[in-house]
């Protein structure tokens, strides 16, 4: 939560010195043609832009943090720690900040944040077998969150011919590491897809 | 002895006085048109089935046994329904996403398969909410057709 915290601090910093930033370069250049008043408008919306997009990656972001945790606890057979973290995920889901994303965007992450929470929940408390299954749906969930939201790190999604009839997660390793098998076949899987 | 009597008495005693705890009875006598029945095309043998064996904790209507007007058990049934319901209610169907219709779905096919659903503890009372070998295959092989038609 410290980290989440202070990674929106940040941003937040980072918003605010960008914005100030264009806005004494628009004093500065005060220019007497409209036109280029114009042309500076568009900076500072640009700017204000990639400030906002800033902070709600954050979000997406801490969301894939804790994904990645997740699946670390998986990959190690680590049933408790898969519940704990299950429930960090299930909380920072209900974070995600929609507001700036169309309105079909907008309708789609909510029923991916809500399908999410619910898997992220049941891994909180259940045993690793129904966790795997519930990562299974988890991991196709956060896979289409990040194909609206996108994400700054480079991203592997890997695949698994044993597991019910195939299945997909993501990771941000190139390195096959199965969170669905575990130790008794840790290798087992090839990356289909890398994204960005 | 006296010790033994002066139990059996507390015993008695609140036995009779948590009977004066009604709980709310989860039951409705309308089917909203959201319901999973109506919003899908079921044979009906696969909706009779789904009924007996699922609807008295997944809906909004339960069929109660004698014994449900008796506490402590109105009490236990009371939290298994609630329960159920949050995981998954038929009479709520088409207001799920498409996308959380498929977790339903594939939920349901899990839990068939290993056997977790229909509950032990309900199967024990009521015996003909026991799915046969061939029932179950009948019905997964039904859920999973619904399920591969949602996009």
């Amino acid at each position: 939560m410290k980290t989440i915290k202070r990674s929106i601090g940040t941003v937040a910093l980072v918003a605010t010195m960008i914005l100030t930033v264009s806005c004494k370069d628009a004093n500065k250049n005060e220019a007497p043609s409209s036109a280029s008043n114009e042309v500076i408008q568009e900076n500072m919306d640009s700017s204000k832009n990639m400030a906002m997009n800033n902070s709600q990656n954050a979000m997406a972001e801490a969301i894939l943090k804790d994904y990645f945790n997740l699946k670390d606890a998986l990959v190690g057979d680590d049933n408790d720690k898969a519940k704990m973290l299950g429930g960090t995920l299930a909380k920072s889901l209900g974070n995600l900040d929609k507001s700036t994303y169309s309105e079909s965007q907008q309708k789609e992450l909510t029923d991916i944040i809500e399908d999410a929470t619910e898997h992220a929940e049941h891994i909180s408390e259940s045993d690793i077998k129904h966790q795997r299954e519930h990562f299974k749906i988890l991991s196709k969930d956060i896979t289409d969150m990040v194909a609206i939201t996108g994400t700054a790190t480079k991203l592997y999604e890997q695949f698994c011919p044993m597991y019910d009839g195939g299945t997909a997660w993501l990771s941000t390793k190139e390195e096959v590491r199965n969170p669905y098998h575990g130790s008794s076949m840790l290798k087992c899987g090839k990356v289909q897809r890398e994204i960005n | 002895m006296k010790v033994f009597k002066a139990i059996a008495w507390i015993a008695l005693i609140s036995f009779v006085v948590i009977q004066f705890f009604p709980t709310d009875r989860n039951e409705s006598y309308t089917t909203p048109t959201t319901d999973f029945m109506l919003v899908n095309k079921v044979p009906t043998e696969i909706e009779n089935q789904l009924k007996v064996s699922c609807y008295d904790c997944h809906s909004n209507n339960t069929v109660y046994p004698w014994y449900s007007k008796i506490q402590p058990a109105a009490w236990f049934l009371k939290d298994h329904i609630k329960e159920g319901k949050a995981e998954l209610n038929f009479n709520e169907w088409s207001n799920y996403s498409d996308r959380r219709k498929k977790s339903k779905l594939r939920s349901i096919i899990k839990q068939i398969e290993s056997g977790e659903m229909p509950m032990d503890s309900y199967t024990l009372i009521h015996k003909d909410a026991i799915l046969s070998e061939n029932d179950k295959k009948v019905v997964i092989d039904f859920i999973t057709k619904l399920k591969d038609s949602i996009k």
